[in-house]
C-alpha cells in the first residue's frame, strides 16, 4: 500500500484543531464582553433614573460618623478616605493578631494529636471536631453574648493584678513612653544583626569542623542583652499606666473592646482548629522510616525534630497553612456582625450613608484582593524556599 | 579430646508482657512514663473540675419548662425553656405558623434526597433527575398558590429550611459551573485560560460577605428597567458564583492528578477533546474529588449563616429575630445560640464524617 502524503490540513477549516481554538476564544471574548457591557450599561441606566451619583469624589467628604476603636484618633469632621484608611487598620489589627495567636493554638493542638497521652489526644480531636463544625459567625456572636453579657459591669470588674475584665473589655497597664523604650528598640534591632552574624558564623564552623553550636538560647541570650542593654542606657523607666477602677468605667491603661475581644476570640478559636488539621496531616505526611533513619544516625528527639521531620512537614504544611491565613483575614469581615470597626463595617455605613454601593464594595473588595494576593505572593517566596530542591 | 556437653538449663522466658485489654491500655496510653502520667494528672483534673460544672449547668440545674419565671431563681443552670418555647421561629422563622407542616416535608424530602446521594446505591443516570423533581417539589410545597395551599413569599421563609435550600441548591448549581472553569483553568486557549484564573482567584480573594453585599446592594442595579428579581434568588446567585470558585479548585485538583498518560492514550485512539474528557479524564478526576466538594459542602453550609447579615432569616437569623422580639426571654439567647450551635454541628459533623469514610473508600484501591 502506497502511504502517500498526508491530505494538506487547509489551516482556515473547522476540522483544524488551531482554527477552532480561534472560534472558541472568539466567541468567548464576545460572550463575556456582551454580558459586562449589558451589566454595565444597565448600571448607568438606573443610575441616571435613580438620581443616584458616582465616582469616588465622596471619599474627601467629611464622614459625620465616630468611630467605636481606632488605632489613632478620628473625629466625625474628617474625611471618608480616612475612616476606611481606620477600618483597614482595625482590619489588618485584628488579623494579625489572630494569624499569630491561631498558629500557636492550632501548632500546639495539631501536636498534641501525637501525644502518647490518650486524655492530651481526645481533648486536642474534641477541640478541633467541636470548634471546626459551628460557624465562625455563630461563634463571633456567642463570644460577644458571653463578653457583653455574662461579664460583670464595670464597676464590678473581675481584677487579676492590674488586668480588668468586665462587660467594657479588657484593660491592662502599658508602659508610660519614654525614652526607654526607644533605646530597647534600638537594642533589639541591634540584636538582629548580632544572632545573623553570629548564625553565619555558626554555619561556618559547623561546616569546618562539624561542631553544631546553640542555635536557639543563644540568640535569645543576645535578643534579650540587647535589648535589656537599651533600655537601661534610655535611664531604665519602669513607669507604667495602671488602670483604675473609676465611677462608672475602669480608666487609664490600656484596653481592648469586647467587640475587638470577641471578633478575636471566635477567630482564633476557629482557625486554629484547622491550623491543628493542617499541622496534624503535615507531621503525619512524613515517613515513619526518616524519624528512624534520624535516631539511628545518632540525633536526639530534638535534633531529630528540628533537622529531620520539621523541614519536611512544613513542604506539606505550608501551603494549607497560608490558605488558613487568607481564610482567617476574609472572615474578618464577619466583624461588621457585632460592630467592630472593620473595613466591611466602615464601608456598610459610607454605604448606607451616601448611597454609593459601586464605590463601597468596590472599595472593600480591592482592600481584601490586595492582602490576599500579597499574603500568597509571601507565602509563595517562602514555600519555594522551602521546597524540595531537586536536581 | 573428647568434650562432653552436659544440659544445662537456660532461665525461663518471662511471660509475655499484657498489651491487649484495658489494663494495658491505660498503662501505655495514660501512665507510660513520668511525663505521661504527670500531663494525665493536670488535665484529668482539670476536665474533673471542669466537666461537672458544665454538666450541672446544662442539666442538672437547667430548666427545660416555657417559664422564665423559673430561670430567674438565684443559681439555675441553663435556661433551655427558651428553645421549648420558640423551637418552632426558630426553626422555621416567620413561616406562616399553621402552614408550617410544608417546610417540613420540604425539608425532610431534601434531606432525605441529600442522604440518598451520599449513597452508592443511588449513584445512577437519574439521580440528577430525581434532584430536579425534589427540588421543584420543594418549591412548590414552600411557595404554594397551587393545589389549594396558599401563597407564602420568599421574604417569610426561613429557618432549617431555608439554610438547607441554600447550601444544597448553591451546590447543585455550582457544580456545572465549576466543571467547566476547571477545565477552562487547564486549558490550551489563552483566553478562556485567562478568563477561568481571573474569575477564581477575583472570587476567592474576596469574603463572602462582600460577595453578599453585592448581590443585596448592587444586582438590582445590574438589571434592566423594569426587572425585579428576588433576594432570595440574588443571595442564592452570589453563593453559587462564591462556591464554584471553590469547587473549581477542587476538581482542578482531581484534573491534575490524572496521570498525562491517559490523556496521550486518549488521543492515540482518536479521541476529541470533549470526549477525552467526558469518557476518560472526568470519571477518574470527579472520583477523587468528592471528599473536597464535600468539605467544601461543609463549608458552604456554615457560610449559609451569613445571609442573615444581608437580612434573610436562616436558621442563625431567625433565632435571633425569635428570641430578640421577646423582652422576656432575650437575656436567655446564649441558650438559643448553643442550640443551633448544636443543629450545626450535628449536619456539619456528620457530613465530615462521611467524607472521611469516602476518603478511605477513594484511597482503597491504591493500598494494596
Amino acid at each position: 500500500m502506497n502511504p502517500g502524503s498526508p491530505p494538506k490540513k487547509n489551516n482556515w477549516s473547522w476540522r483544524s484543531q488551531a482554527f477552532r481554538g480561534v472560534v472558541y476564544q472568539i466567541v468567548a471574548i464576545a460572550a463575556i464582553t456582551g454580558v459586562v457591557w449589558f451589566l454595565a450599561h444597565n448600571t448607568l441606566v438606573n443610575m441616571r433614573i435613580r438620581g443616584i451619583q458616582s465616582g469616588f469624589d465622596f471619599l474627601a467628604q467629611s464622614a459625620g460618623f465616630d468611630i467605636g476603636e481606632s488605632l489613632y484618633p478620628f473625629d466625625s469632621d474628617e474625611s471618608y478616605w480616612r475612616a476606611f484608611l481606620i477600618g483597614i487598620t482595625n482590619t489588618l489589627r485584628v488579623a494579625v493578631i489572630g494569624i499569630i495567636l491561631a498558629t500557636i493554638l492550632g501548632t500546639l493542638l495539631g501536636v498534641g494529636r501525637f501525644s502518647r497521652n490518650a486524655l492530651v489526644r481526645g481533648l486536642c480531636l474534641s477541640y478541633v471536631e467541636l470548634f471546626r463544625n459551628i460557624p465562625v459567625l455563630l461563634q463571633l456572636l456567642l463570644w460577644y453574648v458571653v463578653l457583653t453579657e455574662v461579664l460583670p459591669v464595670s464597676s464590678e470588674a473581675w481584677q487579676l493584678g492590674h488586668f480588668f475584665l468586665s462587660k467594657g473589655g479588657l484593660n491592662y497597664p502599658i508602659p508610660v513612653w519614654a525614652t526607654g523604650q526607644l533605646w530597647a528598640a534600638f537594642g533589639i534591632a541591634g540584636s538582629f544583626v548580632l544572632i545573623w552574624l553570629y548564625r553565619r558564623w555558626a554555619r561556618l564552623q559547623f561546616e569546618a569542623t562539624g561542631q553544631p553550636r546553640s542555635g536557639f538560647w543563644l540568640p535569645l541570650l543576645i535578643l534579650v542583652a540587647c535589648s535589656l542593654l537599651g533600655w537601661a542606657l534610655g535611664g531604665a523607666p519602669t513607669e507604667l499606666n495602671y488602670p483604675v477602677r473609676g465611677e462608672f468605667s475602669i480608666e487609664d491603661g490600656g484596653a481592648l473592646t469586647p467587640e475587638f475581644l470577641a471578633v478575636l476570640l471566635g477567630l482564633t478559636l476557629y482557625t486554629a482548629s484547622f491550623i491543628a488539621e493542617v499541622v496534624r496531616g503535615g507531621i503525619a505526611s512524613v515517613a515513619r522510616g526518616q524519624g528512624e533513619a534520624a535516631s539511628a544516625l545518632g540525633l536526639n528527639r530534638n535534633q531529630e525534630m528540628r533537622l529531620v521531620m520539621l523541614p519536611q512537614a512544613l513542604r506539606v504544611i505550608i501551603p494549607p497553612l497560608t490558605n488558613q491565613y487568607l481564610n482567617l483575614t476574609k472572615n474578618s469581615s464577619l466583624a461588621v456582625a457585632i460592630g467592630y470597626p472593620d473595613v466591611v463595617s466602615i464601608a456598610n455605613t459610607a454605604l448606607n450613608q451616601t448611597g454609593r454601593a459601586v464605590e463601597c464594595i468596590s472599595i472593600v473588595m480591592l482592600v481584601y484582593l490586595i492582602t490576599s494576593l500579597g499574603t500568597s505572593l509571601l507565602m509563595n517566596w517562602y514555600n519555594s524556599r522551602a521546597a524540595i530542591k531537586e536536581r | 579430646m573428647h568434650t562432653s556437653t552436659t544440659f544445662q538449663p537456660i532461665a525461663p522466658r518471662p511471660a509475655p508482657v499484657n498489651t491487649e485489654g484495658p489494663a494495658a491500655w491505660i498503662k501505655s496510653n495514660l501512665l507510660a512514663d513520668w511525663k505521661t502520667t504527670l500531663s494525665t494528672l493536670i488535665v484529668g483534673g482539670i476536665l474533673l473540675w471542669y466537666v461537672p460544672q458544665i454538666l450541672s449547668w446544662a442539666l442538672f440545674k437547667a430548666h427545660w419548662a416555657a417559664d422564665f419565671n423559673l430561670c430567674k431563681i438565684e443559681g439555675a443552670g441553663a435556661c433551655w425553656g427558651v428553645v421549648t418555647e420558640k423551637y418552632r421561629a426558630i426553626i422555621f422563622g416567620r413561616y406562616p405558623f399553621d402552614e408550617q407542616w410544608r417546610p417540613l416535608v420540604a425539608t425532610v424530602l431534601l434531606t432525605g434526597l441529600l442522604v440518598a446521594s451520599c449513597m452508592r446505591v443511588f449513584w445512577r443516570a437519574w439521580l440528577p433527575i430525581l434532584w430536579l423533581v425534589v427540588l421543584a417539589l420543594f418549591f412548590v410545597l414552600m411557595y404554594g398558590n397551587v393545589a389549594g395551599l396558599s401563597q407564602v413569599d420568599t421574604d417569610r421563609w426561613g429557618g432549617l429550611p431555608l439554610t438547607i435550600l441554600l447550601a444544597s441548591l448553591s451546590l447543585v448549581a455550582s457544580f456545572p459551573i465549576a466543571l467547566l472553569v476547571a477545565l477552562g483553568r487547564r486549558s490550551n486557549l489563552p483566553a478562556i485560560k485567562t478568563f477561568c484564573t481571573i474569575y477564581v482567584e477575583l472570587i476567592r480573594g474576596v469574603p463572602l460577605i462582600s460577595v453578599l453585599f453585592m448581590a443585596s446592594f448592587m444586582f438590582p442595579l445590574f438589571m434592566p428597567q423594569g426587572v425585579q428579581i428576588d433576594v432570595l434568588l440574588r443571595v442564592l446567585v452570589g453563593i453559587t458564583l462564591f462556591a464554584a470558585a471553590y469547587s473549581a479548585e477542587v476538581i482542578r485538583g482531581g484534573l491534575q492528578a490524572v496521570p498525562k498518560g491517559q490523556v496521550e492514550a486518549a488521543a492515540t485512539l482518536g479521541l476529541s477533546y470533549w470526549q477525552t474528557q467526558r469518557k476518560i479524564v472526568l470519571p477518574q478526576a470527579l472520583a477523587m474529588v468528592v471528599p473536597g466538594i464535600m468539605n467544601n459542602f461543609i463549608s458552604t453550609f456554615k457560610d449559609t449563616s451569613l445571609v442573615a447579615i444581608v437580612s434573610l432569616y436562616e436558621l442563625m437569623g431567625a433565632m435571633k429575630m425569635a428570641v430578640n422580639s421577646d423582652a422576656d426571654w432575650r437575656p436567655y439567647i446564649m441558650e438559643g445560640y448553643f442550640f443551633i450551635a448544636l443543629i450545626y454541628f450535628v449536619f456539619c459533623f456528620a457530613m465530615s464524617r462521611y467524607s472521611h469514610w469516602v476518603e478511605k473508600q477513594v484511597n482503597k484501591s491504591k493500598l494494596r
